[in-house]
């Protein structure tokens, strides 16, 4: 029996202040762009201004000739003609994935695709010649709209696919064995007076991920293997993925993620300019540069969301659920992503989110158009499928005459009742939803906002106040491997870490996550140093460098703590049973006497001990150890967990409405999350103020417009707007745990909560204002404009059809008060 | 090409460059000083703000040559021998950072603000970085930083113990 490192809770749990701070808050940081190798050449890539059109000719003469030109290559020039870019998830086995080209073969698929390269000597010199490439096209009237395309009938995007419908995928409850049939709880509900049905089309509208650094690679071929430097979070995957899609072999690859500014799913891509570099650095036998401009980054990175969602839900007239439907179209843009396919696959298993519901069924048709493609943004199809539960359910309660809040506790899982199994198969193993809804509504004032709400509505206030509900749970940590497999995923879900106990006593962890702002460095150390009972400062973690750390799945879907966080915990204990076996020689005990606390064994019952450094110390002297053992403590450790984590909480948003201008105002936010354990709470609450941002932005701020030509006519931050800190207030942040008990520290995911929770909540808050008024649904961004013209249809005025407008607030424009600056936006509203 | 004559944080340099290099390519690419990052293209984000002649700019928006005769202090500038200005300090101890991308410049323009400003309210500091984009944070630990630096700055108010070097690699 040997007695498990017992933890000390020294440093898990506490608010340590960042270690990667330190270079970052003084420039000595080192993104990809900042990597320049003597000798390096520079790309540029000439893109498509048309969404949809044959090529009929491309004259490269004039660019060749530019100054410091090496030269000019379409696919056909670089034998890149067959090359397909991967996508790692067939959701079904008919799934149409056409063929991804680095460059447009022949005919270009979305307004941005790259047609031609210009390798130079500097940036700006490629891009200048880049712009004597003269492409003449053919156009052809591109397919923009997902529902229509994905008819019989319509407009190809890839005529021979046959179909825009690149996969229909359905989960139902009655054939899995999980629930009941839908078909008959909706039969039943509409024959049954004491039963309601409500139908309801929401809309998630096409998002940009905009994280701040554009995407840059450098890659180097005069080394033995060939060097790549890239802005991604996926450096382990990019390098599987080049020996998939160009065939350079695996082990003459190196992917390094240096300093990365940014992800939010934005970077889990393999690119074809990343293939490009590749091809050329190959080709020319010189390290090859990328990096895009902004307004490259808006029209050509992947885009996110955009589905239009029919839900049908059906309850007795005391509220209780009895059935939900849920038919989706999303939009896959032009081509398949790395997971694109699998995007809103991933929502499917959260519709029911934390409600007993009796059966259930997801259909969802995945649709080719002609625009940019779509993949994995924070959240990654659960902040779709919670928007459509959060809002069905108060539009439920409105139609019930309820109180959103209680109809939502009538249907929880209650906290006995855990752990439970759902309607879709998924256990939950821990969650207390009584807990963190009850500390929310306290810190927010629930019944003196519903009272305030109440005495404006009387004084026929212009501003209206409205409160909204969001009760979200999630699945992160996308894992266990086999589950991944029944879902036809292209990878697994286990992660890897090593431990490395150097000879003067610091500990060298490599982890095969790959940080971007995650804080993975500070927390990791604090795990180990708890686990090895050493000083946290002498813990250095490695990771983003395939040769530093070769195993790895790299960092998205909230998996870096709850899958690589515990394959460092196990690797941990390894190194402690290595350990114990060199003590209880060198204390000439056995190992059963031993303890091991604070980093020391010590003999029980006496003050004899040594500290695992020196224990470190002497395996590596190797002077004596014991017979049968290798001089060494190190270990690693691969893990794949049993389940999902399900991490939950309670959102509470408190809406201003100017019925006068539409004006929509985020007065308060409060949010109380249970995530379990908890490593570093600074961590925690930058993850989820930062996930809060992107939710409400995509609520009230956010959204990518194409023309009727197929042209994104809002590529860059002056009408793409994010929001800046004066669009934002303070935000409200609690934890509350429930630990997870499918793992040893008890932990759960938080980098998407804040985003897949706040959606919903806006919205929710918006609608409720002015609900009275006769308004029943606003598309997103909730915009004045939006806001404004429903409220005169409600009142019965006409509205004259004016563009949409793209943006309320300043996005970064400095003085520009964003009330005063009028939205001129050339281009009509979308589908 | 033209000579440009400027001073970046505390070295004199002399270059030709074209004239339509902008102030952010000179420091990045032909000063090396690549602490000052770019992420726009159309001066929303604020990415690449430094200090000319005393004031915050988008160095996206200056041209190199007309930075000629001026002085220029970048992120890397900032720190006086070793030791870190109140405005870094406080962003590492309020987690004003995550991925790093904005940091440079949002520390550059809060230094800017509180050199107008050296007591601004919440709201103050939210419109005083309006013009600096972060995807991260959410703002509200950064906001947290601004106004816990201008307390640090406060005439009186002793050095905060955190008042470190910046060491290099475990350096002094």
């Amino acid at each position: 029996m040997t007695t498990t490192a017992e933890p000390t809770t020294a440093e898990i749990g506490k608010a340590r202040v960042r270690k990667e701070d330190e270079r970052l808050i003084t420039g000595r940081s080192r993104y990809t762009d900042s990597i320049t190798p003597p000798g390096t050449l520079h790309i540029a890539v000439v893109r498509s201004t048309l969404a949809r059109a044959t090529i009929t000719s491309i004259d490269k003469s004039e660019a060749e000739k530019a100054p410091g030109v090496f030269g000019v290559f379409t696919a056909a020039d670089l034998g890149a003609e067959e090359v397909g870019l991967p996508c790692a998830w067939p959701i079904t086995p008919d799934q149409k994935a056409p063929q991804r080209p680095v460059l447009a073969v022949g005919r270009v698929n979305f307004s941005g695709e790259g047609v031609a390269v210009v390798v130079a000597r500097s940036a700006a010199a490629a891009r200048d010649a880049a712009e004597l490439v003269e492409v003449d096209y053919e156009p052809l009237d591109p397919v923009l709209d997902m529902e229509a395309a994905a008819q019989d009938g319509a407009d190809l995007v890839h005529p021979d696919l046959g179909s825009n419908v690149s996969a229909t995928w359905i989960f139902d409850s009655a054939a899995a064995g999980t629930g009941g049939d839908i078909g008959e709880a909706i039969k039943t509900a509409e024959a049954d007076d004491d039963q309601i049905v409500v139908r309801r089309r929401f809309r998630q509208q096409r998002l940009i991920p905009a994280f701040m650094e554009p995407r840059s690679c450098v890659v180097d071929p005069t080394g033995e293997q060939l060097t790549i430097w890239a802005a991604t979070q996926v450096p382990h995957i990019l390098r599987t993925m080049t020996t998939v899609t160009l065939g350079v072999p695996e082990s003459k690859l190196r992917v390094i993620a240096p300093d990365v500014g940014g992800g939010f799913g934005g970077k889990i891509g393999v690119l074809p300019e990343e293939m490009l570099c590749v091809l050329l650095a190959q080709k020319l036998r010189k390290p090859v540069k990328w990096t895009e401009t902004r307004s490259e980054c808006m029209l050509t990175a992947h885009h996110a969301r955009d589905q239009i969602q029919d839900l049908t839900i059906t309850a007795k007239r005391d509220g209780t659920i009895t059935g939900l439907d849920v038919h989706l179209y999303a939009d896959m843009g032009a081509y398949l992503g790395l997971v694109g396919p699998g995007v809103p696959i991933l929502g499917a298993f959260m519709f029911n989110a934390i409600y007993k519901i009796p059966a259930l069924k997801f259909t969802c048709s995945n649709v080719f158009t002609n625009k940019t493609l779509t993949d994995a943004y924070r959240g990654a199809g659960r902040p779709e499928a919670t928007f459509g539960i959060e809002r069905i359910m108060d539009e439920l309660a409105v139609e019930l005459g309820r109180d959103p809040m209680e109809l939502r506790e009538q249907n929880w899982i209650a906290h006995e009742e855990f752990p439970f199994t759902t309607v879709v198969g998924l256990t939950y193993d821990t969650g207390n939803y009584e807990q963190a809804t009850q500390r929310a509504m306290e810190l927010f004032d629930y019944a003196g906002l519903r009272r305030e709400q109440e005495e404006r509505r009387k004084n026929n206030d212009p501003v209206q106040l409205g409160i909204g509900i969001s009760t979200f749970t999630e699945m992160c940590g996308l894992a266990p491997s086999r589950v991944l497999g029944s879902l036809d995923y292209g990878a697994g879900g286990w992660e890897a870490a090593s431990i490395r106990m150097l000879a003067t006593g610091k500990v060298e962890v490599t982890t095969g996550a790959s940080a971007h702002g995650q804080g993975h460095e500070t927390a990791f150390s604090q795990i180990v140093a708890d686990k090895l009972g050493v000083p946290f400062e002498d813990v250095e973690i490695l990771h983003g460098d395939t040769q530093v750390a070769p195993k790895g799945l790299d960092t998205y879907g909230s998996r870096s703590l709850v899958v690589g966080g515990i394959a460092i915990v196990n690797a941990a204990e390894k190194v402690v049973e290595k350990a114990r076996k060199i003590a209880a020689h060198l204390l000439e005990a056995s190992e059963d006497d031993l303890e091991f606390a604070n980093g020391q064994f010590t003999v029980k019952g006496t003050d004899k001990g040594k500290a695992i450094q020196e224990i470190a110390f002497a395996a590596f002297m190797a002077h004596d150890y014991p017979e049968g053992m290798e001089p060494s403590l190190d270990s690693d450790a691969v893990f794949d967990p049993e389940n999902f984590s399900f991490p939950h909480g309670t959102h509470l948003a408190a809406m201003e409405v100017d019925t006068e201008t539409g004006r929509v105002t985020l007065r308060n936010y409060v949010c109380v999350d249970d995530i379990g354990n908890v490593i570093n709470p600074l961590i925690v609450e930058g993850q989820v103020h930062g996930g809060l941002a992107q939710g409400i932005a995509q609520a009230l701020f956010e959204e990518a417009n194409y023309d009727d030509q197929g042209t994104l006519v809002n590529a860059t931050f002056v009408d793409y707007t994010l929001p800046s800190a004066a669009d934002l207030p303070s935000f409200t942040t609690e934890t509350v745990s429930t630990p997870s008990t499918t793992n040893p520290l008890g932990v759960k995911g938080v980098g998407e909560a804040g985003t897949i929770a706040s959606t919903p909540a806006i919205v929710n808050g918006v609608l409720d204002a002015i609900r009275h008024l006769g308004v029943s649904e606003i598309e997103m961004p909730t915009t004045s404009q939006r806001v404004w013209r429903a409220l005169q249809v409600a009142k019965g005025h006409s509205v004259q059809q004016t563009p949409s407008d793209t943006h309320s607030p300043g996005g970064g424009l400095g003085s520009v008060n964003p009330n005063s600056a009028d939205p001129n936006n050339p281009k009509g509203e979308t589908q | 090409m033209t000579e440009v004559r400027v001073t970046v944080d505390g070295v004199n340099y002399a270059d030709d460059v074209e004239p339509r290099m902008l102030l952010a390519q000179y420091l990045r690419e032909t000063l090396g000083t690549t602490g000052t990052l770019i992420g726009c293209d159309t001066s929303n984000c604020g990415a690449c703000t430094v200090s000319l002649n005393g004031q915050s700019v988008k160095s996206c928006s200056v041209l190199a040559v007309q930075a000629d005769g001026g002085e220029v202090t970048t992120i890397e500038g900032l720190a006086r021998d070793g030791n870190l200005h109140p405005v870094q300090e406080a962003f590492r101890e309020c987690h004003g950072l995550q991925c790093g991308y904005c940091t440079p410049g949002m520390i550059m323009a809060a230094v800017d603000l509180l050199g107008d400003n050296p007591d601004p309210t919440e709201q103050e500091v939210r419109e005083g970085i309006e013009g600096n984009l972060c995807r991260c944070t959410g703002y509200q630990n950064i906001v947290r930083a601004v106004q816990s630096a201008a307390k640090n700055m406060k005439p009186g108010a002793q050095a905060p113990a955190g008042q470190t070097a910046t060491p290099v690699a475990g350096g002094n």
